[in-house]
């Protein structure tokens, strides 16, 4: 027996239940690209015509393509690690596309489709994984926080962001970006209770794609993560994270609650991680081929590709325009890696404090007194 | 002996200790199927079972707590922290649940766990996977802290630590993973946990490391020796206590104190040690004790990890401060010659 906690009952659609048993989920658009209607759901993307549909599968073919360049120039060395985001394409373009401007993104470490489509520069995206700097961009300049290591700590930043937007009187936004693995932190469920206290103005995104690094969602949850925020007094949604239009509506309806005053709304966008969870990580360790064999027939471009197909829409043409695209932004990403610079050692001493700070000062000092002991040698 | 690398060993000795007391059980995120991160407990599971080696929740005071609840009932568990930087979630268990449940309770309840945690930098990760924590705990009462730096002590103090009553933090030095040593499995341990070993004696200068830096050391050794400079470096082993009778008795043998952390300098282990040595062998000392550290900063950017470690150079510079020799850090240590 589950309890029905969702807001709205969400519609089941067979041909989604795959080898794992999965729960009822808002789905706009089958897994062959057949749009579905709902009656709940289908007024949230009702403005979504022919040309919008196709920049939103250019968008999700650039940032696969991004995944897929900067995976190579980790394998060559260029790059520290990489998190890929291979799978979850709907899932970051359709929830960045519902944000205005002015509302403000707090995401972990593998929002980097999301970064690309708020405006940061492919450049500053590298800066990060490169290891040249720990954050890459001004969050002021794109609305969206650094990348978050630290399992859930976003969420609370999400709320407390929230709190000041209420303060300020404006019906801006916030959404918070995390993993199923991120719902067993203390965080998350502090984030629910401090949001749904100050009847905040946030979307928390739950990317469910099925793994934390070795660790299947079962060991998070027993039920749907989905069901969890109820309990907090704040009501969820569960989409086909692999249908953009899908997630589109729920996180226009969550973002539209919060616009109106109406408080939080937890959003679990059910998906699948294709790739490995970093570049440093070997999934065959820990997971079985036919699981993503499953999951790749619910591919969210391929599904995309479909639906225009079916409407006429998607010619070579219009092929070749997505991925000239896709390779434009490709070998931008590249050039901007390849021809970065080294920082400088000063700048490991840079911005710690916003103050001079005496105890910094004299290692500084120290350290550049040490340096200069090897003018003229090389490769200092 | 058998010749393993770092990680093995710690691998071995885990499962020894599983063996031996079916009470030890292991628990952290990606432990079981993945071996961990590192595989430091790779294989474990597939022969102690999941109940034994347990795949938990992503929540690092979850798995702390539990864990202190688990000590409750008799077991002896062992906690992977999976990298320094997250261990932060748990801090507050550790430090006020984990330290202070003996003292509270009179004795009562013992904790006998050990959390192990990979720490230090080097290995060019992202932020928050290249931190030295260890100040915050060894400043902690109730907790011992110790910092393996090879795999024969890898193998006998992971035992040592699951065998204490004690919680027992066991920090890894994760760039020496995949340094290959020989490890005895059938000898008995050389040491108490507790106590510093004298890795090669000399007569000018004592430096103390601990963990990642004690080989850098060993080498600053070596090329201070082709100067003329003859070193002894100490490997501390425990941080919490420290064997400051074995320090002691090195510096007043050669007068000189050279102490090397990877952790930022201010509030950290070098000034304990440094204070400590002063207060012990002040008519000793013929030259201020001079530390060599990261610096104050949060741990930067990978490319830029170089800078804040202390290397080969900077250790030797230090050496060169404390014999009075021109050094970037005369002037900053008193007591130098051109101060
Ligand atoms: C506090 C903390 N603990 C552990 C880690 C190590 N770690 C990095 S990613 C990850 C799995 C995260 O899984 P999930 O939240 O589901 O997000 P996903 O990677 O699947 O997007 C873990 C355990 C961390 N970064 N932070």
């Amino acid at each position: 027996m589950r309890i029905q906690v969702s807001l709205h009952t969400p519609v089941r659609h067979p041909e989604n239940s795959g080898s794992s048993p999965i729960d009822p989920y808002v789905q706009l658009v089958s897994p062959d690209g057949v749009r579905t209607p709902d009656p709940l759901y289908d007024r949230w993307i009702e403005d979504i015509d022919g040309a919008r549909l196709q920049e939103l599968y250019i968008d999700m073919a650039v940032i696969r393509r991004i995944d897929t360049e900067a995976t190579a120039l980790q394998r060559q060395g260029e790059l520290g690690l990489w998190p890929p985001l291979l799978g979850q394409e709907a899932a970051q373009i359709g929830s960045v596309r519902s944000l205005r401007s002015s509302d403000f993104v707090f995401p972990s470490y593998r929002e980097n489709g999301v970064a690309y489509c708020r405006g940061v520069k492919v450049r500053d995206l590298m800066r990060v994984w490169r290891g040249n700097a720990g954050a890459g961009w001004d969050p002021y300049q794109v609305n969206m926080a650094p990348t978050q290591v630290i399992i859930g700590a976003q969420a609370l930043h999400a709320a407390g962001y929230a709190m000041g937007i209420t303060r300020d009187g404006t019906d801006d936004a916030v959404i918070s970006y995390f993993g199923d693995g991120a719902t067993s932190q203390g965080d998350v469920s502090e984030a629910m209770v401090f949001a749904a206290s100050f009847n905040s103005p946030v979307v928390f995104f739950c990317s469910n794609n099925q793994w934390a690094i070795s660790e299947p969602v079962a060991l998070q949850a027993q039920v749907p993560i989905a069901n969890r925020a109820p309990g907090f007094g704040i009501p969820s949604i569960r989409v086909d994270g692999n249908d953009v239009l899908a997630v589109m509506a729920a996180t226009r309806e969550a973002l539209d609650r919060a616009r109106s005053g109406n408080g939080p709304t937890f959003i679990e966008a059910v998906t699948y991680r294709m790739g490995p969870h970093t570049t440093a990580d070997d999934p065959t360790r820990y997971r079985d081929s036919a699981e993503l064999d499953q999951w790749r027939r619910k591919d969210p471009l391929s599904r995309l590709q479909a639906l225009l197909a079916s409407m006429g829409l998607f010619s070579d043409e219009f092929a070749a325009e997505a991925g000239r695209r896709a390779d434009d932004v490709a070998a931008e990403l590249r050039a901007a890696c390849l021809g970065m610079p080294d920082p400088l050692p000063a700048d490991v001493f840079a911005h710690v404090y916003s103050e001079p700070h005496s105890w910094l000062d004299r290692q500084q000092e120290q350290y550049s007194r040490y340096l200069s002991g090897f003018a003229g040698e090389e490769n200092r | 002996m058998t010749s393993m690398t770092f990680g093995r060993a710690i691998n071995a000795g885990l499962r020894r200790a599983m063996e031996q007391d079916p009470r030890v059980l292991i628990m952290g995120e990606d432990v079981g199927k993945l071996g961990g991160v590192f595989r430091i407990t790779d294989g474990l599971q597939k022969d102690f079972g999941p109940l034994r080696v347990v795949d938990t929740p992503l929540a690092e005071s979850g798995i702390m707590g539990t864990a202190v609840g688990l000590a409750f009932r008799g077991y002896r568990p062992v906690v992977e922290i999976q990298f320094d930087g997250f261990i932060y979630p748990a801090f507050d268990q550790i430090v006020s649940q984990v330290a202070k449940m003996h003292y509270r309770t009179r004795g009562a309840v013992k904790l006998p766990l050990t959390i192990r945690v990979p720490f230090g930098g080097g290995i060019g990760s992202p932020e928050h996977h290249s931190e030295s924590p260890e100040a915050y705990f060894t400043h902690t009462s109730g907790l011992r802290v110790i910092s393996v730096s090879n795999p024969q002590d890898a193998y006998t103090m992971i035992q040592q630590a699951i065998a204490s009553d004690d919680p027992v933090l066991y920090f890894e030095p994760k760039r020496r993973y995949h340094v290959k040593g020989e490890v005895d499995e059938a000898a008995a341990p050389q040491l108490p946990m507790g106590t510093a070993r004298v890795l090669n004696e000399g007569s000018d200068v004592t430096l103390v490391a601990y963990g990642p830096l004690v080989p850098t050391a060993r080498d600053a050794a070596v090329a201070a020796s082709d100067e003329g400079v003859s070193v002894e470096v100490i490997d501390l082993r425990s941080l919490a206590p420290i064997d400051f009778a074995t320090v002691e008795a090195s510096v007043r043998k050669t007068g000189r104190l050279v102490i090397t952390h990877e952790a930022a300098q201010s509030g950290g282990l070098g000034a304990e040690i440094a204070a400590s040595i002063t207060e012990r062998c002040f008519d000793y000392l013929e030259h201020a004790p001079v530390r060599v550290t990261g610096f104050d900063i949060p741990y930067p950017a990978s490319r830029l990890e170089s800078h804040h470690l202390p290397d080969l150079d900077r250790i030797l510079d230090g050496v060169d401060c404390a014999m009075d020799r021109p050094s970037s850090l005369a002037g900053v240590v008193s007591g130098s010659a051109a101060s």
